[in-house]
Formats: C-alpha cells, structure tokens, sequence
C-alpha cells in the first residue's frame, strides 16, 4: 500500500484503502505504524460502543439492529466484530456478517469481522487501532463486538467508552461467568430474549450483584442500568440506544478532574498495552527468526537445561543484562 | 517480517438458493486449513457479496450454488468487482453445476469451479495453490 497517500484516503472514507489499512494492522505490518502516527490526530471523534456476552446472547442481532436505528438518525456507524481463532489450526470462521448483511450495500455503514489470532497476536491493539481507523474515517459510532472471556477480550471491551453486557434468561452459569470480570466493564446490562422464562429471575440476580458493588457506585458515580430486549424483534433497542447516550452524557458532565483521571488511567492501559504487544512481537520473532528459541526448546526437550535458565538466557541475549 | 499473512477468504451463497450445507462444509474446511472465512450467510445479491468483500479485504470468494442461476449470479460478482476496480480478488464458484456451462464460466473470469463429489482436500491445495494473501 501507498502508505503516504492512505491517510489522506482514510480521511476521505475510501472503503477499499480503509479496509486494506485493517488488513495490514491485522498482520502487523510494520510501516503501518506511520499511518496510524498520521492518523491518530484524527482520531477522537467517534463514539465506541462495546458489546459482549457469552456465544449465543445474540450479539451481532442486536448489533445489526443498533446499526439500523443510527441509520434512522442520519448517524454512520463503524462495526468491529470479533470472532475466535481455533487454537487448534489457526483458522476462524467468521460468522457475525449473517446477521448484518442488510447494510453491507449502505455506504454510511462499515463492518469488519476480526479474529483473535493467537497469544501472540495482540487482539487488543490490533483491534484499537482498528476503532482509530474508523474513526479517523468518519464514522459517528464504532461498535465492537466481541466474545468477552478471557482478558484479552475483557481489554478490547474497556477501550469502548460505553461497555453493553448482555445476558440471556436461565443460564444460572452465564451470571456466574459474569463474576469473573464482566461485571465490572459493564455500564448497560442487557437481558435480551427477555420474553423467556426466567427473564426476572435473571434480572433480579443482577439488580443484587450491582447492588452489592454500591460503594463503587454510590454518590454520583453511574450505577449500571439493567434493560430488558428481544433483539430479533426490535424490542427494547431504541431504549438501549437512549440509556447509551444517558451514559455519554454522564461522561461529559463527569469530566473536569475526574475525567480527566479516567482519560489518563484509559490511556497509561493503552501504552502499556502496545508497549507490551510491541515487545512481545520484536523480542519473540527476533529470537524465532535467529533460532535461539527452538535450540532452547531442543535443550529443555532434551533435559539439558531448565526452562527458567533457558528463558533468562534468551532475554539476556535480545535485551542485555537483566536484574 | 517474520510473520506470514493470513489468507482471508469469503464463502457466500448468491441468490435464492436457500441449501448451505455445502457451504458451511467448505468454511470448516477452510478454517481448519488455517485460513480466516467470512460466511455471509444464505441470500446474497452479487452487490452485497462483492461489497462485504471489498470491506473485509478478502483474497478469495467462493460462491455456492446449488439452484441453476450461476450462469448469472458467478459472472455478475466477477463483472462488479472489476466495475469498483477490484482486480486481486479471485473468484471461485461450487455447486451442482453442469460440464457445458464449466467452460463459459472460466472464460467470463471464474477461476475454478467444484462440483459435487470434489474431495475438500483437493479443494484446499487449489485455493493453496492459486490464492495468494496479498502482499504490500
């Protein structure tokens, strides 16, 4: 790619230069980097809503119906839809589109299915540099949907400004998986197929872990709204979209000092993030490529070395002298 | 760069023909061949599929059709793609496609096409073999 002239082109919403730019992020394409220096000025403009629940909660339904109700309101949308990677072949069947072909012939949409590659793959800052694309493009909302296990993807979620967990009825287990993190990136809860049973029950269990976390939301902080939808119906969209812009509006009024510290905690994450993904993928390819690692593999396979000798000597050989 | 690029494909099902078993069959088979597939699911117009394609940057399309319109809808996906200046995309089409009408579709820009009772393997190594994910 032209790399000069793809700023100027994402700018403008070239689609083909947009989608391209995705590509190169994805495979970690070294001079993207400068376009995503370029671009970065930007950025800052678009709205980034992130969606997550178990498989099955009806993500993508409720982000197709989401993209149509912007639509309506003269707003373009951007949609990152995340799908794993089978840890097995490196493959990945990327299905969310199914749901959101209606507005593949809609210019003011853009959607883009990404996979969670491997541990080395750095899914989240593939995927924030991705939302900055988007944004850059134009786009008024990005909404990025994703899977929500496993902290990669718990990471993705918190560069969304606002977080949407959804939940369905009678999948007790469902609430005991949200325990383990989710709860706390969600600022929107939605209980979709909420014309099944259980649906109260559901929603009562939640009302009383929210509650339970009431220090974190006491005073003026935003205590997290619990919404009922049927997604496939339309029901229940419109007022996600409603509480959505109640919670940016929270965050305008809650800036000042505080926002302030939440922009500076938001972005000390995301160096860290890229710092850490940026080592990893230097450090980890310099010593496959020279060989160093695989040695070290055949002297640990064959009981020569210890892997934590063998892991202080291949740091020592790429970054110096170690404490 | 040490790492390889990925290769991305899409499969997708044109028209009214409403069977995507096969379809689904030949995504797993490109999953577990490593590759990354975009499915657009059943209903597709060569408008939609050839947008999706262009905004997921797909190094392939694989078109399925098991209802008799292939004579229109695999060139018309071919004949778009050149119309938006698209001229890396391959195009591939499967399905219950007759031996007469084989020949017209490879001359009108469709790359290959499997019938019933291609092997998955046979079908992988061609894509292997003719896809390549792009470069630069």
């Amino acid at each position: 790619m032209d790399m000069a002239s793809a700023v100027e082109k994402v700018i403008a919403g070239d689609v083909r230069t947009v989608a391209r730019l995705i590509r190169d992020i994805d495979d970690k394409v070294p001079e993207v980097r400068e376009v995503l220096k370029d671009l970065y000025v930007h950025t800052g403009k678009a709205y980034v809503i992130g969606i997550t629940g178990a498989p099955g909660v009806g993500k993508s339904t409720l982000v197709d119906q989401m993209v149509n109700h912007y639509r309506k309101l003269g707003k373009t949308v951007g949609v990152l839809a995340v799908d794993p990677t089978s840890p097995f072949t490196g493959g990945a069947i990327l299905g969310d589109r199914i749901r959101m072909q209606r507005h593949s012939l809609d210019d003011g949409v853009f959607i883009r299915s990404l996979a969670t590659r491997g541990h080395f793959g750095g899914l989240t800052e593939s995927t924030r540099s991705a939302i900055d694309v988007l944004d850059a493009m134009g786009k008024d909302y990005v909404i990025v949907e994703t899977v929500g296990v496993g902290q990669d993807e718990v990471d993705v979620v918190k560069s969304a400004q606002t977080t949407v967990v959804m939940v369905i009825p009678g999948m007790g287990d469902d609430i005991q998986a949200i325990k383990a993190g989710i709860l706390e990136v969600g600022d929107v809860f939605l209980i979709n197929k909420a014309d099944r049973e259980g649906a109260d029950k559901t929603f009562n269990e939640l009302r009383q872990m929210i509650d339970m976390g009431h220090n974190k939301y006491g005073g003026d902080k935003w205590k997290p709204p619990i919404l009922k939808a049927e997604a496939v119906f339309d029901r229940g969209v419109a007022e996600l979209l409603e509480t959505i812009e109640k919670h940016r509006n929270y965050l305008l009024q809650s800036s000042g000092e505080k926002g302030l510290a939440k922009k500076r905690e938001r972005v000390r994450q995301e160096l860290a993030e890229m710092v850490k993904s940026r080592l990893v993928q230097e450090v980890v390819e310099h010593l496959v490529g020279s060989g160093e690692f695989d040695r070290a593999v055949d002297a640990i396979t064959s009981g020569e070395k210890d892997p934590y000798s063998a892991c202080d000597e291949l740091l020592v050989s790429k970054l110096g002298a170690l404490k | 760069m040490v790492k390889e690029r990925k290769l991305r494909v899409m499969v997708a099902k044109p028209g009214l023909d409403g069977h995507d078993r096969g379809a689904r069959i030949i995504a797993r088979a490109f999953r577990d061949a490593g590759f990354e597939v975009v499915y657009t699911g059943l209903h597709q117009t060569p408008d939609s599929i050839v947008l999706a394609a262009i905004q997921e940057d797909v190094d392939m399309i694989g078109l399925s059709s098991l209802a008799g319109a292939h004579r229109y809808l695999f060139p018309e996906v071919v004949r778009l793609l050149k119309e938006r200046g698209v001229d890396d995309i391959v195009v591939v089409g499967g399905g219950i496609i007759p031996d007469e009408d084989i020949s017209r579709l490879r001359s009108e820009g469709i790359a290959e096409i499997f019938t019933p009772g291609a092997k998955l393997d046979d079908i992988v190594n061609w894509v292997r073999e003719n896809v390549k994910p792009r470069s630069g």
